[in-house]
């Protein structure tokens, strides 16, 4: 759906920051708060803001326990479906965070999130590679999160600038 | 006074120190101040231009380049006044890279005034306008913009300071501290003046990429303008490179060849490290100011309507990352303002009188600050008015 370029920045300004209230959007805006509301509803409604999320470091955590993969998935796509009939059966995993069909050497990437590697491991054999079309699975552990949806994780902000300058 | 002053040069002696110095010592000292008295972009520098420097310096690009700047980079210079601003200059002869558009507004003060000349300086304005010129032998002849106007200069008012001795005109558009820019329509009146009195204008463009409302007119690019316009320009602000110390200047070659003799002599050249930086802006850095720009444009509304909400009247200034309300409705002075709001609440602004007369009655809110900083500041303002 086409959206107009205020509708797009309303859209840009909740995806860096869900928790401003629509007073401060609508005064960034230049907009009044009954407008602001109205577009807010709509990006909402249209699913194009589809869900309110924070972004957690779990590892700063202390006994936090979890572990992310990413695993390449060939398959053989299906007849009429295509891809979107195995994507569908694998992203309804409760374990599946991220699902993305892929060009290059491989079809589907999918993310999963588990307790330990073999939690992981036990879902890649037992559930994953045994769907049907699934033709291989290489799976990937990450070690360490440095940046992630544009937010670098251990980000040094201090500001640096002298308090005062003309 | 210890003795050794008495070395010291009558003019220098007789030089006031800024404003903001003092306020500076008092803002240093203290914990958990959030800041609105900065001058400069809350960005750092984006990653691709600090990656060339970083990498002309792996290369062993650490020797003086030639005295107006690298070739390359007034070359993209040329190219970039003529895509952005509609104005075009020989890279060879009427460029000048300096260190920062502050020294470019001395070498240029210093090119072109005799003893006792005068420099027509806009004011409230950035401070160092004045004293440059009082430098360089001139006479600073200081005109008042208004709240009234939205701090915007009147042709009559300048008609009123114009005499025989009357050299140039110092106008900085969008304006540190008003943040106002004048459009086109305002720099034609400005221009018949200034062909019709044979002068010079200074035209400080440093915000030029910061404006939020109307699309930016260079003065140069206006009929008859560019034969009597220095036009003085940098990285600081636009590409958020304040540190590096990177500027330009760009004006007919003759005055060029002028400051170029003043400038080989007293720096020689601008880092060389800068200009690699600099250059990176120019070719690759155009996304980086868009995103600035459109940051810095939701955090104006905000803050002037923050301050407009809670009765500091404040026109919607077009560029640069300033709000300039007034604080009359208080009571105060501005430095009564400013002083009593930094210890009752931790919070820095400028005092407006810092940057000239009718600067007083008003403070300096820089929005070159996070969001989230800008909502605290606003509601503690708010809080000390109200307590007031």
């Amino acid at each position: 759906m086409k959206l107009t370029s205020t509708e797009i920045e309303i859209a840009e300004i909740l995806e860096k920051n869900a928790r401003l209230s629509n007073e401060d959007i609508a005064k960034m805006t230049n907009l009044s708060l009954e407008e602001t509301d109205k577009i807010v509803k709509k990006l909402e409604e249209h699913n194009i803001v589809v869900r309110y999320v924070s972004l957690v470091d779990w590892s700063k955590i202390e006994g936090h326990e979890g572990v992310t993969a990413m695993i390449d998935v060939k398959v053989t796509p299906k007849r009429d479906v295509g891809f979107d009939a195995v994507a569908e059966r694998i992203y309804r995993f409760k374990e599946v965070k991220s699902v993305y069909l892929m060009s290059g050497t491989y079809d589907l990437s999918v993310v999963i999130e588990g307790k330990s590697m073999n939690e992981v491991a036990r879902f890649v054999s037992n559930k994953l590679s045994t769907i049907e079309s699934v033709i291989s699975t290489t799976t990937h552990f990450i070690l360490k999160k440095y940046k992630h949806d544009g937010t670098i994780y251990e980000s040094d902000d201090e500001d640096r600038r002298i308090v005062v300058s003309p | 006074m210890s003795q050794t002053t008495t070395y010291l040069a009558k003019h220098v002696k007789e030089l006031k120190p800024s404003g903001i110095r003092r306020f500076f010592d008092l803002a240093a000292g203290m914990k958990g101040v959030i800041s609105l008295g900065v001058g400069e972009p809350d960005f750092v520098t984006s990653w691709n231009l600090r990656e060339a420097a970083i990498t002309s310096l792996e290369q062993g690009y650490t020797s003086y380049t030639a005295n107006a700047g690298l070739i390359e980079l007034r070359e993209e210079i040329a190219g970039y006044m003529q895509k952005q601003f509609s104005v075009s200059y020989h890279p060879e002869s009427e460029i000048i890279v300096t260190v920062g558009a502050s020294q470019a507004i001395d070498i240029a003060f210093r090119a072109i005034l005799n003893p006792g000349d005068e420099v027509i300086i806009v004011e409230p304005c950035f401070v160092s306008y004045a004293p440059l010129v009082t430098m360089a032998g001139g006479v600073p002849i200081h005109v008042q913009t208004l709240k009234e106007n939205d701090f915007k200069i009147l042709p009559s008012q300048l008609e009123e300071v114009i005499t025989e001795r009357t050299k140039a005109i110092m106008l900085c558009s969008p304006n540190n501290p008003t943040g106002t820019m004048l459009n086109k329509a305002e720099l034609e009146k400005m221009a018949e003046l200034a062909v019709r009195h044979d002068l010079l204008v200074l035209s400080d463009e440093i915000y030029a990429e910061l404006v939020y409302d109307e699309p930016y007119t260079s003065l140069a690019s206006i009929e008859g303008m560019r034969e009597r316009t220095i036009l003085l320009n940098g990285f600081s602000k636009g590409f958020a490179m304040t540190g590096w110390r990177l500027g330009f200047v760009c004006a007919p070659e003759d005055i060029t060849q002028g400051m170029l003799k003043i400038h080989q002599y007293a720096i020689m050249c601008a880092s060389t490290m800068a200009q690699y930086a600099g250059l990176e802006g120019l070719k690759n850095g155009r996304e980086n100011v868009e995103e600035m720009r459109k940051s810095y444009r939701q955090r104006r509304n905000f803050i002037v309507q923050s301050l407009n909400d809670m009765g500091l009247t404040c026109h919607n200034p077009g560029g640069a990352f300033y709000a300039f309300p007034s604080i009359e409705s208080t009571g105060l002075t501005s430095e009564e303002f400013a002083e009593q709001l930094l210890k009752a609440e931790k919070v820095a602004v400028v005092p407006g009188n810092a940057f000239g007369g009718s600067g007083e009655g008003h403070i300096r809110c820089s929005y070159a600050t996070s969001l989230a900083q800008l909502q605290e500041a606003m509601k503690r303002i708010k809080r000390f008015i109200e307590n007031l």
